[in-house]
């Protein structure tokens, strides 16, 4: 029972990309969708080899990964600190609240073009917009768990007549770890939205450039093919994140639970 | 281990009227303590000039119905809240002084609650050894005290186990085991038991009773079941409800530790039916 559950996905996913592809070809054979509309999938897979060995195809993967990657660690360092504060204050989230729930309702990618005003066409728009959007779910989340510290836990600590740091490094630092990782999860997918997005919008570099110019070129086979490196790249941010999660809570059920998830 | 069996204190006679033993101070003195909690709907007076003295080593147990205020009072007991009037001095030092609690009164206390309340991020022998880790004690040393522990309440070869992986009575052991850490003479129990199975209750109660005697504890040890109490402890307290107030000390005469057949002796009946219609007269 547990060796299927554990092999599940690795049958499975392939069945599930076989049909993927049945479908495709049937859909371009019954519509007769023109090439330039719906490629052939060996099309795309060809298409994904000659975008790898395009010039400066690396020098694209890097940038949307930079913009992602420093724009994640500048919203977790910020999520974490203002998400303990507000956590920690309930006077500070009375009074923060309709500002957190405004800042939350604009739709924040509508925000973009004011940051390529601002900070330019360069990564630096990008880093604040992949920022921006990972922050929130980061902040929320750190919040909830700081809120969410088992009161029987506290009890045991100042009973034993536990320090404030004591406290915090063998009470309250774990418990909240989970939340932080759990925002982790949610940020680093919104992180790449972000930053493809905000590569759309202004500048000529990044995979998200890519797609526009592939559009312009009206290059469906291109198209495809940065769609899917970047799904890939996604993945694998995801993954890390997963990782990451394994290493620091082992302990946790969203862990524990999670081999069948993700195999 | 010293054979405490046959222990031979002095004691004096049990109080029947609500007035504690006139002995000399004892190792716990509960004086007149009183606590009035305070809600938008007013006053409430949970405990009422409740005092108690407990000798080395004794057995407490405390019983009375929901909401009599034993958990108030195991909880000032315990130095978690503070009483309104009154004091509690532990080996004659007081607990309390003024806002602060005294440390080293409070180092003798061991504190079990109903729940277990483990750090699941934490293995049992981390977990066991919380309270030597937060005194600042080397690794060896914590790691040989939480094994020495874990055998004393029945769980040697789980030391490295999850929370998770254990069950609940597992669980009220590493509880016990971890009050136990660091050598407090007293024990301070709140229902420890009352959310295990009738058959774990009734292993876990006679694995207690050897270990407070093998660790030479003093026990307070709060329960909502009559002949738990009367199985478990030297003198039984009963508690009138609201306000909390001394209502009876019951003294079981026989001997610690006790079998399980020792239910069905007419001297432990007996004991039971009275503590019973004590507690049932005060609902007429």
């Amino acid at each position: 029972m547990r060796l299927s559950g554990k092999l599940l996905p690795w049958i499975s996913t392939p069945l599930l990309l076989i049909l993927m592809v049945v479908i495709w070809k049937l859909v371009i054979a019954v519509f007769d969708v023109s090439e330039f509309v719906l490629p052939q999938p060996e099309k795309v897979l060809t298409g994904i080899g000659d975008l790898v060995q395009t010039d400066g195809f690396w020098k694209h993967v890097r940038i949307t990964l930079t913009e992602t990657i420093v724009g994640f660690l500048i919203a977790l360092v910020l999520g974490v600190g203002m998400g303990s504060l507000l956590g920690h204050s309930v006077f500070l989230e009375r009074a923060l609240r309709p500002a957190i729930v405004a800042s939350q309702v604009v739709p924040k990618v509508a925000l973009v073009p004011l940051f390529i005003i601002w900070f330019g066409f360069g990564m630096t728009s990008k880093i604040v917009i992949v920022t921006l959007l990972a922050f929130f779910p980061i902040m929320l989340n750190v919040m909830l768990g700081v809120r969410s510290v088992d009161p029987g836990h506290r009890e045991v600590m100042r009973s034993l007549n536990a320090g404030r740091w004591a406290t915090f490094w063998r009470l309250e630092y774990h418990s909240t770890l989970p939340y932080v990782l759990a925002g982790m999860e949610i940020g680093i997918v919104f992180a790449i939205i972000g930053a493809v997005v905000g590569e759309y919008l202004g500048g000529n570099e990044g995979l998200g450039y890519l797609i526009v110019a592939s559009l312009n070129a009206l290059n469906a086979e291109a198209l495809f093919a940065v769609i899917i490196v970047l799904t890939a790249l996604g993945f694998a941010l995801f993954l890390a994140v997963v990782a990451l999660k394994r290493f620091l809570i082992p302990w946790h059920e969203s862990v524990i639970g999670s081999d069948r998830v993700i195999a | 281990m010293s054979s405490t069996l046959a222990r031979q204190q002095p004691r004096s006679e049990a109080a029947t009227d609500g007035q504690p033993p006139p002995q000399a101070a004892g190792y716990i003195e509960v004086e007149g303590v009183c606590k009035r909690y305070h809600s938008r709907r007013g006053e409430t007076l949970a405990l009422d000039s409740f005092s108690l003295s407990v000798a080395q080593e004794e057995f407490i147990a405390v019983v009375g119905q929901s909401g009599c205020g034993k958990t108030t009072l195991l909880r000032i007991l315990a130095g978690l809240i503070a009483p309104t009037e009154g004091q509690v001095k532990v080996a004659d030092q007081p607990l309390w002084d003024g806002g602060k609690r005294n440390d080293e009164a409070l180092a003798k206390l061991g504190l079990v609650f109903q729940d277990a309340n483990l750090f699941p991020w934490y293995s049992v022998e981390d977990n066991i050894a919380l309270p030597l880790r937060l005194r600042g004690q080397g690794k060896r040393e914590r790691i040989a005290r939480a094994h020495e522990l874990a055998e004393l309440v029945g769980l040697a070869g789980f030391e490295g186990s999850y929370v998770r992986e254990l069950s609940g009575g597992m669980r009220q052991r590493v509880a016990i085991a971890r009050a136990l850490s660091y050598n407090p003479e007293i024990l301070l129990m709140d229902e420890p038991f009352g959310a295990l199975d009738a058959i774990t209750r009734d292993r876990m109660n006679q694995e207690l009773q050897s270990i407070a005697l093998r660790t030479k504890a003093t026990v307070v040890f709060v329960t909502h079941s009559i002949t738990e109490a009367v199985f478990l402890a030297d003198r039984v307290v009963l508690l009138s409800a609201r306000p909390g107030r001394l209502r009876s000390l019951t003294r079981v005469e026989l001997e610690r530790p006790r079998s399980l057949d020792v239910q069905t002796e007419p001297g432990f009946v007996q004991t039971v039916k009275e503590l019973r219609h004590q507690l049932m007269e005060e609902d007429a």
